[in-house]
């Protein structure tokens, strides 16, 4: 398909691998700030054709995977009420919450749904006004345009069995977290494309300053990945520490300004917690006060519940990118896509999930497919 | 729905398979455009005289790499 095919060609990557080897005269430690990255440098070997110096870092860039415990909780609780149709994106459904999981609200007799869009779910209230439909809203800037619409769209036809229960996340606040923490080994960042897209470059721009940090903003396919991990450490060799588009046949300076629009209409910022991070400040999005009839928190009044995360699931320290799937002693054991202990190990997105199916298994073991 | 931008749809053709997407956030977009789709949302229109950026950074570094090896 045009557009991707040309991005994956495998002698322009080893070129790109070639350069990169050459401009590099230090170890560096670059993280990928987005899940759609990490499943790709995984996948394709991309970390496999770098030079030994270099380290990519594998951050809290999986939506699914970053959600907290309470917010799998509250939707469990949501979907198990009768006369309810609870909706998801399907990688929500198998996540772990302190009891059970969606997939078994769903197998007990519950009406759990995976949709496409938030818009599927609008659709779902209107044909089923005697039920009340609720949408599970997570994800980065990516995702918050189109619960924005969702909410927008329930609102401007008085859809009033439906609403949301949003979990939505910004990434710039969690990347100033991991750089602000002592222990922090980030020396520069692949920023997400597609979260730019929607929000634009500009707010990288006094981080990159504060920190001393290169942040790159960068496309999704193999080629993206390396040409953003060779500006990035070009910036590191040479002292620099700039915000660069390695994507502009996708994101514009300023993102766009339509869907940001929405997003501000709908949503204000407040702190909100991530699993493996804890609470940061103004990192999450909440519906504003106008819509709180769409507010399943507020509908249904659930309460916040402190939330033990399971001991034995070290997705904690691989959100922060303290350590690598393998390296947790659950990892290919007690957990595994079919048994996850956390979240990193169900979304397609999730470190864990990406190493297991592409990195645990001996070649002859592999399913042949 | 109407003349609001907001509710605009259209068909995307994902490699032979079509789906309706919203085009509330590409107002630009054409027939014919490739757009980036999330959850059913086209959220940017690609731009064609950037799509070969990539290949050319490659190239201008090589010609960067022989001009310093060159000189000096």
């Amino acid at each position: 398909m045009k557009y991707l095919d040309e991005y994956r060609d495998g002698a322009q990557a080893r070129q790109f691998a070639r350069r990169i080897a050459r401009v590099t005269t230090r170890p560096w430690a670059i993280m990928e700030v987005c899940g759609g990255q990490t499943h790709a440098i995984v996948k394709f070997g991309i970390d496999e054709l770098l030079p030994r110096l270099i380290t990519l870092i594998h951050g809290p860039g999986c939506p699914v995977c970053v959600t907290p415990l309470e917010f799998i909780n509250k939707a469990i609780e949501i979907a198990s009420r009768p006369g309810t149709i609870f909706c998801s994106f399907g990688d929500m459904l198998r996540v772990p919450g302190s009891a059970t999981d969606l997939l078994s609200v769903k197998a007990g007799g519950g009406d759990v749904r995976m949709v496409y869009s938030p818009l599927d779910a609008v659709k779902l209230a209107v044909e089923n006004p005697s039920k009340e439909v609720v949408f599970f809203a997570v994800g980065f800037e990516t995702t918050a345009p189109a619960t924005a619409m969702a909410a927008h769209q329930a609102a401007e036809r008085g859809v009033k069995n439906f609403s949301l229960l949003v979990t939505h996340v910004l990434a710039p606040p969690a990347m100033e977290a991991l750089l602000a923490a002592p222990e922090c080994r980030v020396q520069g960042f692949l920023a997400a494309g597609h979260v730019c897209a929607v929000m634009g470059c500009a707010e990288y721009e006094p981080m990159a300053a504060k920190y001393r940090v290169p942040i790159v903003v960068t496309g999704f396919e193999p080629l993206d990945i390396l040409q953003g991990v060779l500006m990035c450490a070009r910036q590191l060799e040479e002292g620099r520490a700039e915000v660069e588009n390695q994507y502009a046949r996708v994101v514009r300076p300023a993102g766009n300004e339509h869907a940001r629009e929405l997003i501000r209409r709908v949503f204000e910022v407040v702190p909100r917690k991530w699993r493996g991070l804890g609470e940061i400040p103004a990192s999450g999005l909440r519906l504003r006060c106008q819509y709180e009839a769409w507010d399943a928190e507020k509908k249904f009044g659930l309460a916040d519940h402190d939330t033990p995360e399971n001991a034995e699931c070290l997705s904690g320290l691989v959100l922060q990118g303290r350590i690598k799937p393998a390296e947790c002693p659950a990892f290919g054991n007690a957990c595994s896509p079919e048994h996850p202990l956390g979240a990193p190990m169900v979304s397609s997105e999730g470190a864990c999930a990406a190493y297991y199916r592409y990195r645990s298994r001996a070649p002859a073991a592999a399913p042949t497919r | 729905m109407g003349e609001d931008p907001l509710w605009r749809m259209g068909k995307v053709d994902f490699g032979g398979i079509q789906k309706d997407v919203s085009l509330a956030y590409v107002p630009e977009a054409n027939v014919g455009d490739y757009v980036i789709v999330h959850v059913g949302f086209a959220l940017s229109r690609v731009d064609e005289s950037e799509a070969n950026a990539v290949f050319e950074y490659l190239r201008q570094m090589d010609e960067l790499l022989e001009l310093k090896e060159g000189s000096p």
